[in-house]
């Protein structure tokens, strides 16, 4: 409602509902407890996270095409009172595919999505030379601005290097400030065409490119059979495509909102969009290219670390207040956001630009 | 014989069972009940079970096939007369259709239908039978899960067991590490799938590992805990010699000695009686 309210559109002119798996809001209850009316497109994406930008390049596609006219896409949670991501999964010993992925690693102790991160984040450190200190700079980049974002859980809680390498293990190489918190909370972005959205009471984000990716063997979480563990192919087909579709590259971005379940896959997803050559991510983040008055200041609002896991979409939300002019961490005009979803999963991102 | 069909199937008809009732209607001697006509021609009870001889020959191919279930679906009987004590029948079958798969509730399979023909000792006709079975694959036996009465006991997690990786974990039990190779382009795949990604063939065949590996990467679990795991838990993702890569536990490999691209061995730990998972341990003073 709040996000219609900001939009200035009538709930009764929804049409359009898209969300993604694991979130236990169905469309049409919540298209009926807005008061909506006629709802002639949902969808529902697979994946979890990975699906945090797609549900906006599904709404996106639904406006172009006419099927619907006024798209949201939400997201609401209670991960943190209610059903935890972060548990130690232990499946029911159903034969189904999605199943029996699970009991090549649930039965050796490898159940939690740390886990399954943390192997891919050794082998990364092993070949690339990237330390734990690497992982430190990210997550204390992200509690710096979550530090001075008024709606960030982690309001005025910034941490030190020293905070980090101290914090317990959870599944080495990942200690517990490498992790991202379980929160309760709720996204939602109205989406809509380009002359409707000018018309409104806000300037608009332009979505001008949006993908998904799923390639290389891809498995859930752990693609640990392709040829090379320590890349993110998915996000590289997604970062291709959204440069191809967008008509621009690195060069042209201004900051970006980079998934940050786990710090450890941020250092892949800069070499992934090109910001780094492959495996030398660690030198970006290391000469400060991320953190506030970087080249690339990423995650302005804390990022999953540091403001809420709404499980990638209040990244989408910080995408669109950054090419509006108003991040709470605001870096400056922001012409084109990348915005990216889950590593390890088939994902997708956007890039938002201002008009 | 009769006595005790009649008795098992609560059949009280006195024509099937008392002289003088036969005498009645006008036959020399009790006669059989018509529905026993396929009961002449059984194989005699044996405690051990079923021979091979005892079965139809088509129905046997589909056990070999997989399709180990049978369940009758449907019998229709004609009779051409009573049979009377000293009759000797035999029969005759012929398969008369076989059913595309189908998936059921007791799961995939053909219905096989089948025609027979029963003929007295002069050779004369004395009824016909037609039956529908269907020859199915079992659904996969799963491991004991917990129930949740005995959730509190905390039971090891175990795989669960599909169409596609029942090789795999039924050679684990056996303790022998199988990896699926293409049989058209000989490309080595894990974890177990129906298809090859690399040629798109269906065909393969299973390569028992020689157990010779290194280490590609590897974690310690501290946290969240399953209630029967101990902790700090090494978890390896080790390479085999043939190529690919999987996921297990080490043994006898304390986690200060554990560093990537080690030379590994496969090993195997029994976790409870008779589940029994593959590990790695260090060489023994192997080059």
């Amino acid at each position: 409602m709040a996000a219609l309210a900001d939009a200035g559109i009538d709930p009764a002119e929804v049409d359009g509902m898209s969300t993604y798996t694991m979130d236990n809001n169905p469309e049409i209850e919540l298209f009926r407890n807005i008061g909506g009316r006629e709802l002639k497109f949902f969808s529902r994406i697979h994946y979890g996270g990975g699906a945090a930008c797609a549900p906006i390049m599904h709404a996106a596609m639904a406006v172009a095409t006419g099927v619907a006219e006024v798209v949201v896409c939400y997201r609401a949670m209670n991960e943190r009172s209610q059903y935890r991501f972060g548990a130690a999964f232990t499946p029911d010993v159903l034969p189904t595919a999605e199943i029996a992925h699970y009991g090549n690693y649930v039965p050796f102790g490898l159940a939690s999505p740390a886990s399954w991160v943390a192997m891919s984040a050794r082998r990364y450190m092993h070949e690339h030379g990237a330390t734990s200190e690497d992982f430190g700079r990210v997550a204390v980049g992200f509690r710096d601005f979550a530090a001075t974002n008024p709606k960030a859980w982690f309001y005025q809680q910034p941490i030190s290097m020293e905070d980090h390498q101290a914090s317990r293990w959870i599944v080495e190489p990942l200690h517990l400030l490498d992790c991202c918190q379980e929160s309760d909370g709720a996204v939602a972005v109205v989406v809509t065409t380009a002359e409707r959205a000018r018309k409104l009471r806000h300037a608009p984000a332009i979505i001008r490119a949006a993908a998904q990716g799923s390639c290389d063997d891809q498995q859930m979480m752990t693609s640990y059979y392709r040829p090379d563990v320590t890349q993110l192919s998915e996000m590289k087909l997604v970062a291709r495509q959204l440069y191809a579709s967008a008509g621009i590259g690195p060069d042209n971005v201004q900051a970006a909102i980079l998934y940050d379940h786990f710090s450890p896959f941020v250092l892949p997803q800069l070499e992934a969009f090109g910001f780094a050559k492959k495996g030398q991510a660690r030198d970006f983040v290391r000469e400060g290219q991320i953190a506030r008055g970087g080249r690339l200041p990423v995650n302005t609002n804390g990022g999953q670390l540091g403001e809420a896991y709404i499980h990638g979409l209040n990244g989408v939300a910080e995408g669109v207040r950054l090419v509006r002019g108003q991040s709470a961490n605001q870096p400056g005009a922001c012409r084109n956001v990348i915005v990216t979803a889950g590593t390890g999963v088939p994902t997708s991102g956007l890039i938002l630009s201002s008009d | 014989m009769i006595r005790r069909w009649c008795e098992a199937m609560g059949e009280e008809n006195p024509l099937y069972v008392d002289a003088a009732a036969a005498a009645a209607q006008g036959f020399a001697a009790p006669v059989s009940p018509p529905a026993m006509l396929e009961v002449w021609t059984m194989a005699r009870f044996r405690d051990t079970g079923r021979t091979a001889e005892d079965s139809m020959p088509v129905l046997n191919l589909f056990d070999e096939a997989g399709y180990t279930g049978v369940v009758a679906t449907n019998i229709e009987q004609e009779y051409d007369r009573y049979l009377v004590e000293g009759d000797r029948i035999s029969y005759t079958a012929v398969v008369d259709e076989v059913s595309p798969e189908k998936r059921t509730g007791l799961g995939i399979g053909h219905f096989v239908t089948i025609r027979y023909e029963f003929t007295d000792q002069n050779g004369d006709p004395v009824g016909r039978t037609l039956l529908r079975v269907l020859k199915f694959k079992p659904n996969l036996a799963q491991p004991a899960a917990a129930s949740l009465s005995s959730a509190a006991e905390f039971s090891h997690p175990r795989p669960a067991i599909t169409h596609d990786n029942a090789h795999y974990w039924e050679g684990i039990s056996r303790r022998e590490l199988l990896i699926q190779q293409c049989a058209s382009c000989g490309q080595m795949r894990h974890p177990p799938g129906p298809g090859c990604p690399k040629c798109r063939s269906l065909e393969w065949h299973a390569v028992k590992a020689s157990g010779r590996a290194k280490l590609h990467s590897f974690v310690v679990v501290h946290q969240p805990r399953i209630p029967s795991l101990q902790y700090p838990l090494p978890v390896l993702l080790v390479e085999l010699e043939e190529g690919v890569r999987l996921i297990a536990n080490g043994v006898g490999l304390p986690e200060k000695d554990i560093v990537v691209d080690m030379p590994l061995r496969l090993d195997w730990v029994e976790i409870e009686p008779g589940y029994v998972l593959p590990a790695f341990r260090a060489p023994d003073g192997e080059a």
